[in-house]
């Protein structure tokens, strides 16, 4: 099978094979990650710009960092030191970029569709590092691939999604990705927090967390943006903790070995415990990791890899 | 490029064999309609021509008592980049209409005498121009805009279009003051705090876009609480761009308890869904937003059973610059004018919602009436006022070709029955 697509921008618009593709490659990937020289010639010579237009340290970090690895150079725009601050339109800056030459663009934007308006503008390959409450297909990825890497198949599967689900791109990428790959989707939140028509996506809904954790093999918790209380969406972030903080006390009557993951950034206290963000069952740092593997591949799908990778990685810079 | 042309009305004029549709005079025959020096001189067949008319053929053709759209920005003054007075009307002259109400929401606003006189100084000779003046100063729903002095000025009615009027008692105060001019106010319905930021309909759809939902209930509240206040007042209210089903039981309610309301929606919002926002397709947010099947079939009925009075435009011109933005920061509305004689003959009278008789109620009859502006009916002696059109002609939209300066439609390249083939304002011939 060949990737076809120009641009990553959500995981709605990929089918199963095209998923799996990408967590097949990002294994290979992965293994790189563990040697003493964490580069290989790949990406030579091609040039990845990455704008973020919101704040991010963990994804921008793993994007550049994927990039590198692959030794592609790569270029970082941030709104408050490019020409966004006097007035240039998103366009315009993306087409002044790639007037550079440039091959892709990673692009993190608050207006949800901002990746999908660009990727039908412009040349280069478009990856969509996160657009309002719409896509983050590569931690949607990145999340999958954990839950395989840590739970054998994503087929059959029961994944927990804890949180504000109504503000969360990473919620709705899980919820496309693992309904195409075969797992069975729930979300969990206070109603005010659960857009309307999620069901229609597929998912059961539940109010009630220790329900809802009773079925579940992976609890993927959404962070809560602590300025929802003043929007009038909840009445506060203690009432919120002691319905929805994924405790330990109320993991020992979840199923035994559940997997609890984390998009990050965490907020300790409140939407989980510490104990279960640093404990047994927790593989956040291993989410971490492999999304650099998931981007390294993504990278390389759209910068028209294929065929030899396995000879290509064997290779070191 | 193409040209509107405007022949003076000079001599005899024999419009020949045209479909004659006047609901006002409950008329819908074939037969032949003469100008004489820019009046009706007679309705009816003519035998024996005068060899000295100009004879124009209007065989196939429709004729119609002006249309009007009470429901139009031109953005002059402020926004001359966008529209002006002169192409807003010949874009309405292209579409069919001969005089058009333009909304108060320019800058600076049209909240004094001074400024309704400027717009109607701008007038031309493709299209009737009145204006809206503002309910509040500056739209701020603060203060009561000098209404009398504007009704005296030649506003027709009152508006803060754009943007609710969201002071309850500030609203009661404007259908109450207005009853001495007996002018409606236009209510932009729309529950701030309800639609929030939102850049779309509400629903499943919202949900998988990530774009941020508008509730119906957004809308229909204050269409209900403006109802409840024209009840206690005895104001004339005149609901704006009515987009859902809630709405749409709102006014057909208050109409049954005898409540002085009439209605208004848009081509768009029985000729599109929700669904046309896929793919973030900047050129379809509009406010209030294109909402669900449900709601269009509703629309329908209550453009059926004369709940909604008018069909209008909302042309809502914006540049391309701003419009080709990502879509929650594309300003909202699209233009209208040249697309919605073609819009409402293929999606009402073609499919059997409405009689071309009925269609003609709503784009020129009731319009006319509310805003008082005379020239509902064909009258022998009266100015001629009419709209010729072809309700056979194929086409297809073609935003280059628009007499409008903006672009901003969201039925590019849709294929449409029924073409105005040109007006008649003040007797002269615009083609």
């Amino acid at each position: 099978m060949k990737w076809t697509k120009k641009d990553l921008l959500d995981l709605e618009s990929l089918n199963r094979e095209e998923i799996s593709m990408v967590l097949d490659t990002a294994r290979s990937f992965r293994e790189i990650l563990d040697r003493p020289v964490k580069k290989v010639p790949i990406l030579r010579g091609k040039t990845v710009v990455n704008m973020f237009f919101e704040p991010s340290t963990r994804t921008s970090a793993s994007f550049d960092m994927a990039a590198k690895r692959l030794m592609a150079d790569t270029v970082n725009i941030s709104p408050k030191t490019s020409a966004v601050q006097k007035g240039e339109t998103l366009l315009d800056t993306a087409r002044n970029l790639e007037a550079m030459k440039i091959d892709l663009v990673v692009i993190r934007h608050m207006s949800s569709g901002a990746p999908h308006f660009l990727a039908s503008r412009i040349k280069s390959g478009v990856i969509n590092a996160g657009d309002g409450q719409h896509a983050h297909p590569t931690q949607g990825l990145l999340d999958m691939f954990t839950m395989r890497e840590k739970r054998g198949q994503l087929e059959g599967l029961n994944v927990l999604i804890v949180g504000d689900v109504t503000h969360s791109r990473v919620a709705r990428s899980n919820i496309h990705g693992l309904i195409k790959m075969g797992a069975r989707v729930s979300v969990c939140g206070p109603s005010t927090l659960i857009p309307m028509g999620i069901q229609e996506l597929g998912v059961k809904v539940y109010y009630d967390l220790d329900k809802a954790l009773a079925e579940a093999d992976v609890v993927n918790v959404l962070r809560l943006q602590l300025e929802r209380q003043k929007k009038g969406l909840l009445p506060s972030l203690r009432e919120y903790s002691q319905l929805f903080c994924v405790t330990e006390d109320r993991l020992k009557k979840a199923k035994p070995g559940i997997t609890i993951m984390h998009p990050g950034p965490m907020n300790r206290g409140v939407e989980i415990e510490p104990a279960v963000a640093d404990g047994a069952s927790s593989v956040i740092l291993d989410q971490v990791t492999n999304g650099v593997a998931v981007r390294m591949a993504v990278l390389y799908l759209l910068s028209g890899g294929e065929g030899s990778l396995s000879e290509a990685i064997k290779k070191e810079a | 490029m193409k040209e509107l042309k405007i022949q003076k009305a000079e001599g005899r004029i024999i419009i020949k064999n045209g479909r004659v549709i006047d609901p006002a005079n409950k008329r819908d025959e074939v037969t032949d309609v003469v100008i004489r020096d820019g009046k009706i001189e007679s309705i009816g067949k003519v035998g024996d021509p005068d060899p000295k008319a100009q004879v124009i053929d209007a065989t196939g053709l429709i004729i119609t008592p002006g249309l009007f759209d009470m429901h139009v920005h031109f953005r002059e003054p402020g926004r001359e980049d966008e529209e002006t007075i002169e192409t807003g009307s010949r874009a309405a002259a292209a579409g069919g209409f001969t005089g058009v109400a333009c909304m108060p929401n320019t800058t600076p606003v049209v909240e004094n005498q001074g400024i309704v006189q400027l717009v109607k100084s701008r007038q031309t000779a493709y299209c009737g121009i009145y204006p809206v003046g503002a309910v509040t100063k500056g739209l701020e729903c603060q203060e009561l805009a000098e209404m009398g002095d504007m009704f005296h000025a030649g506003a027709v009615a009152v508006s803060d279009d754009g943007k609710p009027v969201t002071n309850s008692n500030l609203m009661r105060r404007a259908l109450d003051y207005c009853r001495m001019f007996d002018i409606p106010v236009i209510s932009h319905c729309e529950d701030t705090f309800l639609s929030a930021d939102g850049a779309m309909n509400e629903g499943a759809l919202a949900t998988r876009l990530g774009l941020r939902g508008i509730p119906n209930a957004a809308e229909s509240s204050m269409a209900y609480r403006d109802a409840q206040l024209a009840a206690l007042t005895g104001g004339r209210l005149h609901i704006a761009h009515v987009s859902c089903a809630e709405t749409v039981d709102v006014v057909r309610q208050a109409k049954r308890r005898g409540i002085k309301i009439t209605a208004e929606t848009c081509p768009h919002y029985f000729t599109l869904t929700e669904e046309a926002v896929k793919g973030y397709n900047e050129m379809t947010r509009v406010n209030p937003p294109l909402r669900g099947k449900a709601d269009v079939q509703a629309i329908l009925e209550g453009l059926k059973d004369g709940t909604i009075d008018c069909i209008v435009t909302d042309h809502a011109p914006h540049s391309h610059e701003e419009k080709e933005v990502e879509f929650d920061q594309a300003p909202t509305g699209m233009i209208g004018l040249e697309t919605s004689l073609g819009l409402c003959w293929t999606h009402l009278v073609e499919t059997g919602v409405l009689t071309p008789s009925q269609l003609v109620e709503k784009m020129s009859l009731n319009p006319r009436n509310i805003l008082k502006i005379g020239n509902s009916k064909l009258e022998i002696g009266k100015t001629a006022d009419l709209t010729v059109f072809d309700p056979k002609a194929k086409w297809t939209v073609e935003p280059e070709e628009f007499f409008s300066k903006s672009r901003n439609t969201p039925f590019k390249g849709f294929n449409l029955t029924g073409k105005t083939v040109m007006t008649v304002l003040d007797g002269n011939i615009i083609k």
